[in-house]
């Protein structure tokens, strides 16, 4: 094993507790085929080694911007897209030698809230039974405790049993992503992926969804992986923050940390690029970073952010930094204050 | 203090459905001089992106502009024949769309594009459009100018697209820039690339910019003057500033309530404005906030509350109930001191 292939700990945030999942050196490649024999020409390197830990009861997020592998690490993690290479380990047991019934087993214990609420639901079925259906599909519940249920989450999560039988479309946006919600916490999940959950919605509705999220984690303990690109959000929801570019963890650290006192160059960007809703502040000082993310088919050498940092130096170009295990963990040769 | 270049004055449009006539937008009036910005910000479904249509009269075949008038430079455009109209597209009106990507034709080269619309609308040979092309596309910032200008849309990213979007946009130097949520596809590092570069060009040009978003962000980086919208009324009008500071419209105080903030220390719950927005068919008599207002009374319900000003100095002006007494108040002691 070489010194990049080994898992890092990171930091001693809660090491009380177990993790609930672990990720170690997780990889996911997609070929690229050319030609008429679909000859494998390349890879596009979507996630490329990740190190964390979830644990139980936390939100950690993922933030980054389009292309950087956040959404793809959600998907790995509850097994929609089987990782190339490293591991997953939920509450100790890897994912990826598991016998399919315990797999089906443990998926019970994690579930997906998807970007766009429309395109998830089924458009031909009622809410009732899109609710159901998973208690069914797994058999838990006859079809009466199953109706039961729904009632019992339809309430929890601001809609009432009255909407049923009616089909997605006649629902809002927010509304459209409460059955969402709804539909996670059918199995009394432990863990929930929030895959840009309120991206979508309108500002007045992003904040009641958000509160939503916030109460639900209180009252069953949940906790969630929330992937977005909006920073309020993650903010707002989250107790720690992992910062990716390029299919990498750049950043990881608790949520004040992050904000306050960012170590890596691209996390400064990031925060500096967010347009802040006070006009007193628009004149202050800001790093606006020139070019576009590299393509993850070609990632750079060395530090994939060497060539946007404004602090880049020969060492950047040459050699990769790696994730240091602190609490606060960053991987950059010249880490900011 | 200049001439107005453009002047909306109660603007209505409607669109024929087969359910009968739908008004998406009831009542818009605003002002802008050049080299002003002004930002419209609402939800979707709010009439935001269907004002700038009817200014630009892209409504298409089921929609038409019913009421009221927009007055470019003293031209009405409401009374122009279609012909006229497209002397003023692009001449003296130009658009940034949303998405870079569909509003570029995907089968011809970026300097195919550009150059189509210089000659057309400035009449200059192949030869000199294509010059001027280039010079077009290195202001807006893209590398390697006279390379890229025989690229296809699709070998550009996102932010390079939006960059090309503006270079068209401004290349007839229009007296007015209408951009329809121009950064909401785009990352915000690339965000904030392309609205520093369409603050640099404002200063040089005397262009006035009409920003469309629904993000306060960018409207608190980039606007002058700011109206709110919602359910296709204005409920506020107010400079920046005063828009962020002293919000008046229960709508507006909601909004900017629901934002979570970057600058303060953690929250522990935010402000949500309860129900969703009404669908047109569906319209609440009376105000049309009174459904999720929290300071509802028996007036709202029964009644339509005015467009009124505030503060007339700051042209500070709100549609709710709440502030009418107000209003008459300041009226009075304004006449009492006529008379003293």
């Amino acid at each position: 094993m070489s010194i990049e292939t080994l898992p890092i700990k990171d930091g001693i945030f809660k090491q009380q507790s177990q993790p609930l999942v672990e990720i170690q050196n997780l990889k996911k490649y997609y070929p690229i085929k050319k030609g008429i024999l679909s000859k494998t020409v390349g890879h596009v390197k979507a996630v490329d080694g990740l190190n964390f830990s979830i644990y139980p009861g936390e939100t950690i997020s993922l933030v980054g911007e389009s292309g950087c592998g956040k959404s793809t690490t959600g998907r790995a993690i509850v097994k929609l897209d089987p990782p190339t290479d490293g591991k997953v380990l939920f509450e100790g047991k890897d994912m990826a030698t598991i016998q399919h019934k315990e797999l089906r087993k443990i998926r019970t214990e994690m579930q997906i809230i998807f970007q766009d609420p429309y395109s998830s639901l089924n458009p031909r079925k009622r809410i009732g039974d899109l609710l159901a259906e998973p208690l069914i599909a797994h058999r838990l519940a006859t079809k009466e405790e199953a109706n039961k249920k729904v009632d019992q989450i339809l309430e929890i999560v601001g809609l009432t049993k009255f909407h049923k039988s009616r089909y997605p479309h006649e629902f809002s946006g927010g509304q459209r992503q409460r059955v969402g919600i709804a539909r996670a916490l059918m199995l009394n999940p432990k863990l929930i992926v929030c895959d840009e959950p309120v991206s979508a919605l309108d500002v007045s509705i992003q904040a009641q969804v958000l509160n939503l999220l916030k109460d639900l984690q209180k009252e069953f303990n949940l906790t969630y992986l929330f992937i977005a690109h909006g920073l309020g959000a993650v903010k707002y929801i989250s107790d720690r923050i992992a910062v990716m570019y390029l299919g990498k963890i750049v950043e990881i650290g608790k949520t004040e940390e992050i904000f306050k006192n960012p170590k890596h160059p691209y996390t400064k960007v990031l925060l500096s690029a967010y347009p802040i809703p006070n006009p007193h502040l628009r004149n202050r000082e800001r790093i606006v970073v020139e070019g576009d993310v590299p393509s993850p088919a070609n990632p750079p050498k060395g530090c994939r952010f060497h060539t946007r940092c404004p602090m880049a130096q020969a060492i950047c170009k040459e050699k990769e930094p790696l994730l240091n295990a602190t609490d606060h963990s960053v991987a950059c040769h010249f880490p900011l204050n | 203090m200049g001439e107005n270049i453009l002047e909306v004055d109660k603007l209505q449009t409607a669109f024929r459905t087969d359910k009968g006539e739908v008004v998406s937008v009831e009542e818009v009036s605003f002002q802008l001089q050049p080299g002003e910005t002004i930002g419209i910000v609402g939800e979707s479904g709010c009439g935001k992106s269907v004002t700038s249509l009817s200014i630009m009269r892209l409504l298409g075949k089921h929609g038409y502009i019913k009421n009221g008038s927009i007055n470019l430079n003293g031209n009405d455009l409401t009374k122009l024949t279609e012909a006229e109209m497209r002397k003023v597209r692009g001449n003296e009106i130009s658009m940034i769309f949303q998405e870079p990507m569909t509003s570029l034709n995907p089968v011809f080269t970026i300097g195919n594009q550009m150059v189509e619309l210089i000659r057309l609308h400035m009449g200059l040979n192949a030869k000199k459009a294509k010059s001027y092309a280039v010079e077009m596309l290195k202001k807006v910032g893209i590398p390697r100018a006279e390379v890229i200008i025989d690229e296809y849309p699709h070998a550009l990213s996102g932010g390079m697209r939006q960059r090309v979007m503006i270079a068209m946009a401004l290349s007839c130097k229009p007296k007015l820039l209408i951009a329809d949520e121009p950064t909401t596809a785009l990352d915000v590092t690339i965000q904030a690339q392309i609205l520093e570069l369409m603050k640099s060009l404002k200063n040089e040009s005397e262009t006035a910019i009409m920003m469309i978003t629904h993000d306060l962000g960018v409207i608190a980086e980039m606007a002058d003057k700011v109206i709110v919208m919602y359910a296709g009324q204005v409920v506020e009008e107010a400079d920046v500033f005063t828009l962020f500071d002293e919000p008046k419209h229960p709508y507006t105080k909601g909004l900017i309530d629901s934002i979570p903030h970057l600058e303060y220390d953690a929250q522990e719950k935010l402000y949500s404005i309860p129900g969703s927005v009404p669908t047109l068919q569906q319209m609440p008599k009376g105000c049309r906030f009174h459904t999720r207002c929290p300071y509802v009374t028996e007036k709202c319900i029964a009644e339509k509350p005015p467009h009124i000003s505030i503060d007339n100095k700051r042209n500070h002006k709100v549609r709710c109930w709440l502030y009418e007494e107000k209003q008459q108040e300041s009226m009075s002691n304004e006449e009492r001191e006529v008379t003293v």
